[in-house]
């Protein structure tokens, strides 16, 4: 014991001497050496694909002097022999916020909201730090410190995880000795960036992903202007944006999609993201593997629920199931795909759970060198460190650990974890091994002796053939001591044996009997035949458990395999053209290559799959004008103007309510930004093509749109006695926001168009393309006065409105609609939740349609949206309006509000084939979609969803089932959880922001 | 300059002095529906049928061929069809007028166990949305109280009166308690996750619920003093002359509830939502329990559900045997209601017959809230609350009423819409 501590110290004053030579020394002599220390006959990883069986590893001054097989040891070495023992560079965690205190929040007491920066000299948003450095803001956490090096941890980066671009990290050592002088080895390793905003500060926006997708492009066209020298002001965090552009740029995406999303704004900016997962990329790893970004995998793997209740157990979705059974499978996917992987402590309770975590991931298949390679290689490599960290070639980091073996071993214990030549000793190393049976004879009694439990908790057991005897055994730094009672229990007597460990297949010494008596003690190990059953059972354990196949998306209802183009040939099916032949009944009607090929009688065709329409209706899609499915946020709420965010960011392709809607016939739908403001974002305009990912839901060329609110919304009317301060207030102000916003678009377009420098404005930009005619506006409305106003603003700037959305009185100033050219998309009969809808009537659509307006019906609500023929019919009840036209309100009309009529809206040959066979007529209320078809694939049958049922059910109790095995066999659980989709509508906030 | 004046004064006569039709007399005389397609409200249909009534009561239905004197103005209804009035049970009408103007909202007071209050007199008449139930067929409400562990009294009207006292129907008929929820929200605004998680206090809750009952109880059955108000007004549950109607979507809430109310001695109750009540139809059906179904047109609870399982559930209720009617609680409900029929209509494209889903908001409801013996269904001796539609009721497309009559009396069918639709029909014709 005394050799180690010596050891240690001098290991210790040389690396001082190394570091702090200048340091003046006032507590005694300086004590220089230059000694090197070997370890001998082990086996050693130098790096995860070169593995030396019996080497040695020299070090000097905290560095790996050599490694290999052949190493010569110069005279001046200390020489530990770790014969038997593995020796692995120590892992790196690039992703950490290690020693940095969490940021507060603000406090006082307002609670209105917050618009402008709190920071002066600053950008104009206070979630946009990239002035921040770590560096300034650490202190070492020794038991944080502790906790890293005991799983296996040399080197961390630590960055301030608050805001969205929240400036550098460090890269900084584990080591138990030393100061942060020693320690810190570089104090600028990358730029990190996520999808929160700071909670330093209380400025609104963005409230929205999509608001900080918008943001972080505004911030990079802002750098690139600040660069040129355009802008006057001092601004430090542009400043320090550009100072970072050559470090590593990190972003915590946090979830697949979020990577995708990210990624295409690195792109457009030439910024390669290093991007943190949310460990649900196996479920698109093709376009994951696309961005051609690395990737730093949190090891976070659900817990399996506790399903004991089957009342409570039926409530977890197939979802949450299935991502029990399939996320430990991510890293491997990783592998399998060739893209680079990085792993991190990020998101585990602590870093003791990584190995558990990773050892399940190895169990899903997950190859061990590529585990070894992402906790050492790769995360060096990611932080340019490859030269010096995660490796132990000579002039890395002395960064190792001293392993009893196979470090992916359950069994395997970490000795000792060097850090930059600095010991940490996380268990003792040479303790002899003594568990086993052993047997003794004391006073002519046979006793069997056995040990077991963890090295450094061992437990015992005494046994005569007929008698256990209550023992305790403890058994540090090769001493051993072991108390049990005599064979009269009443006494309460004891034997005690003491005894120092040479070989640990013998235990030698001394027990003393209750009356003092000494005895020489000698217990012998016994070879025990039964570890071959052991070996067996954890055999049949070590097989790869079953994993449940992806599906698109990977929920209830995901298609295994995409929907396929087919040739359709319906025969004598009531046919609604919405076209000059009206209705016709008894007609056939061929899809062929996502088209309508013919319309007519006695239609043949060799290939084309043959369904009988009799007594059935095929319509063209239902479009819904106004919908708020399929999309993560609806309102940036931050500013009163958000142009520069459009829907499109933020798709959410995995939402059953596209599936939903496509049972009630929709085939597409306006995804409309909320109307929180003004002048809000953009729209994406999408087929419901279930499975397939968010980009391909968009249409081609799709027409540009933005969404325009008015009235109680957007002056914040119903938001509380909070929000009093933004402007506009009144109804007054809204004309002012929108001719203060196309003023300035205007002046700014004619800056553009002169050639002279400008500073790129996404929400100008945006504005300007509805003044240039090249985006059309949909406005949520509802009183004359204000329609009327928008129109006379509108005109003012020489464009019109395309469409009034809700447009609940649009029936008062539907003349001056038609004057104006600009159509009505409008509720069926909803009225009464606001003041400014008492108004509202369901005879709306039908006055507005007989004056000559546009007229459409549409939803803005995800249950609605599914019925939306039923609240076409309500025109045929409130306004006797006939039925092709109350038809043609949720078709044709919306698809010419749209822009997409060329295309969709009606069942004409050479248009999609996007139609609808109902089992009755479609406006009644009997009638259900039998099939949905878009392009000539089909969404939606009615009986391949009595299939999926079926399927879905077999699943979710095959996964109960294993989650209760899970749950038998002693592993964690988590109590049933249940997510809830919110139903999102106009006034709907992100929830995350 | 004075005509415009004129013509402002108008509008604002429109707009506002027109807040409701003027409740319709007392019947004077005697009608006779002649030729009409009566579906009674039981099921039964009656092609070409004969309905009269005098003083508010029905004294004729049946075969227009029955060789019976026609009494009164005789209404000739062929190609039509006869419905007796819908019943929008467990409703707000008239406690909200709009829904985001606080001053405006009557539908829920403070406090958690409050039997005591009673929605029947902020009922308001004179709303302009009640109003607009009656063109669709919705003639009868019970006004329900919201809020609270025990949210208070409702009653039921009909919905073409004066005032709330001329309106009732049957008054304080039931007591509304929403069942503790099994599960509760993550506090996601304080960072816990957005989900629902198995709510530790069920069990204390529904122990609290027991304490009141039984404390009530006990209360009286003695001298009742001091009064204890809450206490006073479960009166009449123990023997049956009050309904209690217990608010709960899921399988162990519903099974709680039914255990609960045998407990305390309850006699009569009435499930209100059921999502999950399917799964515990032989309990339903065991205790004679009916349900009073959530809101047809609504979204699956999860995702994994069947997209039509909202659709459906009133069918698989019906053919277990179970008693179900339909309401329509939930977002925008008081405006909604007049969709009522449709709820029921889309319940037929999911497996009712058109007659069995008229029940569902007839003879069924009228039963469950304990006023079959005078509405719900075309029979003689009931009251004459019913109307006629050009076509199917159920149905958006021919739901379209050219007379309804409440107690016989011939209400009318305007409302503040209408003459909004009229006033602008005309300006566009000019």
């Amino acid at each position: 014991m005394i050799k180690k501590w010596a050891i240690l110290s001098l290991l210790l004053c040389s690396y001082f001497s190394f570091a702090q030579e200048y340091v003046p020394k006032n507590d005694g002599v300086k004590t220089n050496t230059s000694n090197y220390t070997a370890f001998t006959n082990a086996k050693i990883y130098v790096t995860p694909n070169q593995i030396i069986d019996n080497g040695t590893l020299l070090i000097k001054d905290g560095k790996v002097v050599s490694s290999g097989s052949a190493v010569s040891i110069p005279k001046n070495a200390v020489i530990i022999d770790v014969s038997g023992k593995t020796i692995y560079p120590s892992f790196i965690d690039i992703y950490t916020d290690f020693g940095i205190k969490k940021p507060s929040t603000p406090s006082g007491n307002s609670r209105s909201p917050q618009y402008d920066a709190s920071r002066e000299g600053y950008y104009w948003n206070d979630h946009i730090r990239p002035d921040q450095n770590a560096v300034d803001h650490f202190e070492f956490d020794s038991k944080k410190a502790e906790e890293l090096r005991k799983a296996g941890f040399g080197v961390v980066t630590s960055h301030i995880d608050d805001g969205i671009i929240q400036g550098t990290g460090m890269l900084v050592t584990l080591a138990p000795e030393g100061s942060d002088a020693t320690r810190l080895l570089d104090e600028k390793v990358g730029q990190f960036s996520g999808t929160s905003k700071s909670k330093t500060s209380r400025q609104a926006y963005p409230t929205s992903l999509m608001g900080t997708m918008a943001l972080l492009r505004q911030v990079n066209h802002d750098a690139e202007w600040y660069a040129k020298g355009n802008i006057k002001e001092k601004d430090r965090a542009l400043e320090a944006y550009l100072a970072n552009k050559n470090v590593v740029q990190f972003f915590d995406a946090g979830k697949k999609v979020n990577a995708l999303r990210f990624d295409k704004i690195g792109d457009q900016f030439g910024i390669q993201y290093v991007f943190v997962g949310g460990g649900d990329e196996y479920e698109l790893i093709n376009d994951i593997k696309a961005t051609n970004a690395t990737f730093i995998l949190p090891l976070d793997f659900p817990d399996a629920y506790d399903m004991e209740d089957p009342l409570l157990a039926q409530s977890v979705s197939l979802e949450d199931l299935r991502a029990w059974n399939q996320s430990p499978s991510n890293p491997k996917v990783f592998a399998d795909n060739n893209i680079p992987f990085a792993l991190t402590t990020h998101q585990l309770k602590g870093a003791k759970e990584l190995m558990p975590n990773l050892l399940k991931a190895i169990e899903y298949g997950l190859d061990k060198t590529k585990a070894l390679e992402a906790l050492t290689i790769v995360p060096a490599s990611i932080i340019g460190k490859s030269s010096e960290l995660g490796h132990l070639k000579s002039g890395a980091h002395a960064n190792f650990l001293i392993t009893s073996g196979d470090i992916f071993d359950k069994e395997t214990t970490i000795y000792q974890n060097w850090i930059t030549g600095v010991k940490d000793e996380i268990k003792p190393m040479h303790t002899k091994d003594i568990r086993g049976h052993y047997t003794f004879n004391l006073d002519n009694t046979n006793y069997n002796l056995e040990i077991s439990g963890d090295e450094d908790k061992l437990k015992s057991k005494v046994k005569t053939e007929d008698k256990e005897y209550g023992s305790k055994l403890s058994y540090k730094d090769d001493w051993m001591q072991l108390t049990f009672a005599t064979a009269d229990s009443t006494k309460q007597e004891f034997i005690r044996v003491v005894s120092n460990i040479k070989d640990s297949n013998n235990l030698n010494g001394k027990a003393i009997y209750p009356n003092g008596t000494e005895v020489t003690f000698f217990a012998t190990k016994q070879i025990k035949e039964e570890k071959e059953d052991v070996k067996k059972k954890d055999k049949k354990e070590d097989e790869t458990p079953k994993i449940y196949p992806v599906t698109y998306p990977n929920m209830a209802y995901g298609m295994t395999t995409l929907p396929q183009q087919e040739t359709l040939l319906f025969k004598n099916v009531t046919v609604w053209t919405n076209e000059k032949e009206g209705i016709l009944e008894n007609t056939d009607v061929l899809i062929k290559n996502g088209k309508i090929a013919k319309i007519g009688t006695n239609l043949t065709d060799g290939n084309a799959k043959v369904i009988d329409g009799k007594g059935k209706h095929l319509t063209s899609g239902i479009i819904d004008e106004h919908s708020h499915i399929a999309t993560e946020s609806v309102n940036e709420a931050g500013h009163n103007s958000t142009a520069e965010v459009t829907i499109e960011d933020v798709l959410d392709a995995e939402d059953v309510d596209i599936y939903r809607n496509l049972a009630g016939g929709v085939t597409s739908i306006q995804i409309l930004h909320g109307s929180a403001n003004p002048i809000g974002g953009r729209s994406a305009i999408i087929k419901l093509k279930w499975g397939e990912k968010a980009e391909n839901l968009v249409y081609n060329n799709s027409p540009k749109f933005i969404k325009f609110a008015l009235g109680e919304n957007v002056k914040q009317s119903n938001w509380g006695d909070n929000a009093r301060t933004r402007f506009p207030q009144t109804r007054m102000g809204v004309e002012q926001v929108f001719t203060d916003y196309f003023q300035r678009a205007k002046e700014y377009d004619a800056l553009k168009k002169s050639g002279k420098p400008y500073r790129k404005d996404l929400e100008l930009e945006v504005i300007a393309e509805i003044l240039n005619k090249e985006r059309f506006v949909s406005c949520h409305s509802y009183v004359q006065s204000e329609i009327n106003m928008l129109m006379k603003v509108a005109e003012k700037y020489n464009f019109n409105i395309n469409t009034f959305t809700h447009i609940l009185e649009g029936y008062k100033v539907a003349d001056k609609m038609v004057q104006h050219g600009v159509g009505g998309s409008t509720f069926s009969d909803w009225w009464a939740y606001k003041y400014e809808v008492n108004d509202a009537i369901p005879f709306n659509a039908p006055i507005m349609h007989n004056a000559g307006v546009l007229v459409a019906i549409n939803s803005d609500d995800a249950e609605m949206s599914r019925r939306l023929n039923q609240e076409a019919a309500k025109s045929v009840k409130y306004g006797d309006i006939s039925e092709e036209d109350a038809w043609k309100f949720v078709t044709l009309n919306p698809a010419k509000l749209l822009h997409i009529d060329d295309r969709v809206g009606s069942i004409k040959v050479g248009k999609d084939a996007d139609v609808v066979l109902w089992s009755d007529h479609p406006l009644s209320i009997y009638a259900k979609a039998e099939k949905t078809i878009i392009e000539g694939k089909v969404y939606f049958d009615l009986e391949r969803d009595a299939q999926l049922r079926e399927a879905i059910k077999k699943e979710k109790n095959e996964l109960t089932m294993l989650m209760l095995q899970a749950k038998n066999k002693g592993l964690k659980t988590k109590p049933i959880e249940k997510k809830e989709k919110e139903l999102l509508h106009c006034d709907s906030i992100d929830h995350q922001f | 300059m004075k005509k415009l004046y004129i013509l402002l004064l108008a509008l604002c006569f429109a707009n506002f002095s027109y807040a409701q039709q003027t409740p319709a007399d007392k019947q004077s005389q005697a009608i006779s529906i002649e030729g009409a397609t009566a579906h009674l409200g039981n099921g039964e249909v009656i092609e070409n049928a004969l309905i009269m009534f005098e003083n508010g009561k029905l004294t004729f239905v049946g075969s227009a061929n029955a060789k019976i004197a026609r009494k009164g103005t005789v209404i000739d209804a062929k190609g039509k069809h006869v419905y007796p009035g819908f019943i929008a049970p467990n409703s707000t009408l008239g406690l909200v007028e709009v829904d985001a103007v606080r001053a405006s909202d009557d539908d829920d007071e403070v406090g958690t166990m409050n039997p005591h209050v009673r929605s029947i007199i902020a009922y308001n008449t004179e709303s302009k949305v009640v109003e607009s139930m009656r063109p669709n067929g919705v003639l009868m409400a019970q006004i329900t109280p919201r809020g609270g562990r025990i949210s208070g009294t409702s009653s039921i009207v009909q919905l073409d009166a004066w005032n709330w006292e001329d309106a009732v129907i049957k008054q304080d008929d039931g007591i509304h308690l929403n069942w503790p929820r099994t599960y509760s929200r993550g506090r996601w605004w304080l960072g816990e996750p957005n989900v629902l998680k198995e709510n530790k206090d069920y069990a204390k809750e529904v122990e609290e619920l027991n304490h009141f009952f039984a404390q009530s109880k006990a209360y009286l059955a003695s001298n009742k003093s001091p009064k204890n108000l809450p206490f006073e007004a479960l009166q009449g549950l123990t023997e049956g002359s009050k309904k209690l109607f217990i608010h709960v979507d899921n399988e162990k809430g519903i099974t709680d509830a039914i255990n609960f109310a045998n407990t305390q001695n309850i006699k009569n109750i009435v499930i209100v939502g059921g999502y999950e009540a399917n799964n515990v139809s032989d309990l339903l059906k065991q205790h004679n329990i009916p349900v009073l179904l959530q809101r047809v047109h609504s979204r699956p609870n999860g995702d994994d559900h069947d997209y039509d399982l909202p659709y459906k559930l009133a069918t698989q209720l019906v053919n277990s045997g179970v008693l179900v009617g339909l309401e329509n609680a939930g977002d925008m409900e008081r405006m909604n209601t007049r969709n009522l029929p449709f709820l029921a209509g889309t319940t037929v494209a999911y497996g009712l017959s058109k007659e069995q889903a008229l029940s569902l908001i007839t003879l069924n409801t009228a039963k469950i809230l304990g006023i079959d013996n005078t509405v719900g269904s075309l029979e003689v001796g009931k009251d004459a609350t019913l109307f006629i539609s050009e076509g199917d009721a159920l149905d958006m497309r021919t739901n379209k009423l050219s007379k309804a009559y409440i107690q016989g009396r011939d209400i009318s069918l305007e409302t503040h819409q209408t003459e909004l639709y009229k006033r602008y029909s005309a300006k566009y014709k000019q």
